[in-house]
């Protein structure tokens, strides 16, 4: 039985964030979740994908296309009273905000949930956007938990709070809160969840043309009020201590802040607000907050998000306090922080002592070699990319390439020896972009893309390209997983995970329907064959696709080399 | 309450996310607070594997410069490339054993001189205790169980609020039943190097 199933109230056992949001979901009886995999995210996926296979599993999971299919089969459960989740990194909100910006007008009727897995620092992504943007921007609630225990009870909250106001309920984390470990105190499982419900036709509430649209509208602004008087009573946001110094802390940085209170023995003495419910803005409590106050410093990490909000309150309540944060160069806007600088900008700003411990001279430590990630030995993109590389060569057109990728394993082609990998933005925008850079330049354009993204969203780009007579090479490198995140599975797979049997979707009929005329598979580990194929379609003035067809070894090797 | 920030090392495939949720469990089994931060996703590929524990009510997942009371090292450049985290009175246990990046082979880039560089944490930190204990996994039965060798030796410290018995128990409970023993014979081969 998976360790998440263990019907045992009381047992603490030390869970990951991701897999204390697991947890809850299924103590709150969720029973169609559907997700993309992406880092920090994807231990979420995995664990429900892991669940949903179970004999007698509680729920239903797939592993969508993209995060934005994600999101509508999970709204679509929750319309039909049936409690749901779904969940992506932060730029996975992107490709699904077309769905949530309207899902917030026509809202949802069993509890839904919606986690978004943000990565200040990019440890593993392209950008470090700050999602709590999207909960202002939507207009829906939005939960950020500190600790394990913290993502299992705020996952749970969010279900209430959903069914509370027919919303659906953003649970925000971040790399440093999904994957962290701590004990959980494990709750009662439901006898039964329920797995199929009735949708209710009300065309006047599920189908926003313009003049249901403009009553949800209205219907949305009164809930997030409702909302915010649920911030301001709610458990999740508490002030300790009390003085003329404020200090309001969320995410990761309320941690970083509470450890420096006690270290620098200031506990009591300073005015500490956590807030958890970090959206709809809890204005009553920050003003309670602020009252009596001198100044205040705001640890966040990436937007000043709540700074802002407090010099909006300020202002219209004419309070004469200083806000400190961002703008006061206490805290960067950049990258994740660090609980040592934290702990001096307290310090600094209450006014105590803070020294370091005393540590050896280190100067003399010369540069040290770096690790930097790279392909696997063996891997079959290594092989695409040097017999591509190859062929270009005889045909001496090695100069004039240019070539667009995208994101996965293969995006490493970038690093030399290989340097295959010139210009990248998002999921799919290898073939986009190629559309682009063939109409606005006369160069060569060949660009790579993995199986798993192709499908998140290559496919309609490739039409594009097909309509508007687009001239490029696609080379589509089929691994046969989503290998990056852990070896997801997605439509195109030949190699399954144990019992997984769903129909196959495969690639090579997928381009050719698109109207694609010239498509070549090759199997890259056979050179020769392969090299005269590369040549042969490079040598076209025409849209032409490559699928280059050899399993991720490492997933081979974890499946047996069952095909 | 004693408060501890263990800072684990090391490269990719080295075992050092185990080690450190296998400490997490016994912490946790000793009924004190805990937590264990992890690095996943691309730097697991080959990459530098990060991982801290935290003992004591600690909240913060990260170590900051100067602030690790204990490092352990599966790897010496790695173990060097953490050590702005120690402070004088900190503790490092380091196998001794390289992993030579690719970008040395590559000629991108030079070791440097493991030996040298043990001999300055010897000097200049509170206690160190290096050796090799990818030889010592080695003969315990399994190459593989290096990184409870050194949970092994991080025990016998008597740092940790863990007691040998403890993280015995945590290891039958916690490791694959196939490699329960060898792992065991691992941990009894990293008790014995302190």
């Amino acid at each position: 039985m998976h360790k998440l199933l263990e019907d045992s109230p009381g047992k603490k056992l030390l869970l990951l964030g991701n897999e204390a949001i697991v947890r809850g979901a299924l103590e709150a009886g969720v029973a169609v979740c559907a997700a993309y995999p992406g880092t920090p995210s994807s231990e979420i996926a995995n664990n429900l994908f892991f669940i949903s296979q179970e004999p007698s599993s509680p729920l239903y999971f797939e592993f969508s296309t993209n995060e934005k299919v994600a999101m509508e089969v999970a709204a679509a459960a929750s319309a039909s009273g049936v409690r749901s989740l779904t969940c992506m990194k932060h730029v996975g909100m992107n490709v699904a905000s077309d769905v949530l910006m309207t899902l917030a007008y026509v809202g949802t009727k069993a509890g839904m949930v919606i986690v978004t897995a943000d990565d200040p620092s990019m440890h593993s992504s392209q950008n470090e956007q700050d999602n709590r943007c999207y909960a202002r921007f939507s207009g829906l609630p939005m939960l950020e938990p500190t600790s394990p225990q913290e993502a299992k009870d705020m996952t749970i909250a969010a279900f209430d709070i959903s069914e509370k106001l027919e919303l659906p309920v953003m649970v925000r984390t971040t790399t440093r809160t999904s994957h962290v470990r701590g004990p959980v105190e494990l709750e009662r499982l439901p006898d039964e969840t329920v797995k199929k419900g009735r949708f209710q036709k009300d065309p006047r509430r599920w189908v926003p043309v313009p003049a249901v649209a403009r009553i949800r509208h209205e219907v949305l602004l009164k809930a997030e009020e409702k909302a915010r008087s649920l911030a301001e009573g709610s458990r999740y946001n508490h002030i300790d201590g009390e003085g003329s110094l404020g200090i309001l802390a969320t995410g990761v940085g309320a941690s970083y802040a509470a450890d420096a209170i006690n270290e620098l023995g200031l506990a009591g003495r300073v005015k500490f607000l956590r807030l958890g419910f970090v959206y709809p803005y809890p204005d009553k409590l920050l003003l309670e907050f602020m009252q009596g106050l001198k100044k205040v410093l705001v640890v966040e990490e990436l937007e000043p998000f709540h700074e802002d909000r407090l010099k909006v309150l300020a202002h219209e309540h004419g309070l004469e306090v200083a806000i400190l944060g961002k703008k006061s160069g206490h805290f960067s806007r950049l990258y994740e922080f660090d609980p040592g600088h934290v702990k001096e900008m307290i310090a600094d700003t209450a006014s105590v002592e803070y020294r370091l411990p005393a540590m050896p001279d280190l100067s003399e430590i010369p540069q040290l070699p770096m690790r930097p990630p790279s392909l696997c030995p063996g891997c079959p993109h290594r092989e695409t990319y040097n017999g591509i590389k190859e062929a270009l060569k005889a045909l001496g057109e090695e100069e004039r390439a240019v070539y667009p990728t995208d994101i996965g394993c293969y995006t490493l082609g970038l690093l030399p020896p290989i340097q295959m990998a010139d210009y990248l933005l998002c999921m799919g925008s290898s073939v986009g972009t190629s559309a682009g850079f063939s109409v606005a330049t006369d160069h060569m354009i060949i660009s790579f893309i993995g199986d798993s993204t192709f499908f998140h969203s290559g496919i309609s780009s490739l039409a594009n390209a097909v309509h508007n007579e687009h001239k490029f090479c696609l080379v589509i490198l089929d691994n046969s997983t989503t290998a990056m995140t852990g070896h997801q599975p997605n439509p195109g797979i030949s190699l399954r995970p144990p019992g997984y049997d769903k129909p196959r979707v495969e690639i090579e009929k997928v381009v050719k329907a698109c109207g694609v005329k010239s498509v070549v598979k090759v199997n890259p580990y056979k050179r020769k064959e392969s090299l005269e194929a590369y040549k042969e379609v490079l040598s076209k003035d025409e849209l032409t696709v490559i699928i280059a067809e050899a399993p991720c070894i490492l997933y081979l090797k974890r499946v047996g080399g069952k095909r | 309450m004693d408060r501890k920030r263990i800072l684990i090392t090391g490269v990719g495939g080295q075992g050092t996310l185990l080690a450190s949720s296998l400490l997490g469990e016994a912490v946790m089994a000793e009924g004190l607070p805990v937590r264990v931060s992890e690095v996943h996703g691309m730097a697991q590929r080959g990459g530098v594997v990060e991982s801290t524990v935290m003992i004591g009510g600690i909240e913060s997942p990260l170590i900051s410069k100067g602030c690790a009371d204990i490092l352990v090292g599966f790897e010496p450049l790695e173990t060097l490339r953490a050590i702005s985290r120690c402070n004088k009175d900190s503790t490092i246990v380091t196998n001794i054993t390289p992993i030579v990046p690719f970008t040395v082979e590559l000629g991108q880039a030079e070791y440097p001189d493991i030996d040298r560089w043990i001999d300055f944490m010897k000097k200049n930190y509170k206690m160190v205790i290096a050796y090799d204990a990818a030889t010592a996994a080695k003969e315990a039965g399994t190459p593989k169980a290096l990184n409870v060798v050194l949970l092994g030796t991080l025990i016998a410290t008597g740092l940790v609020p863990v007691s040998v018995e403890r993280m015995k128990q945590t290891i039958r409970e916690k490791v694959k039943p196939k490699f329960v023993e060898a792992n065991l014979k691992a941990f009894e081969a990293g008790l014995s190097k302190c």
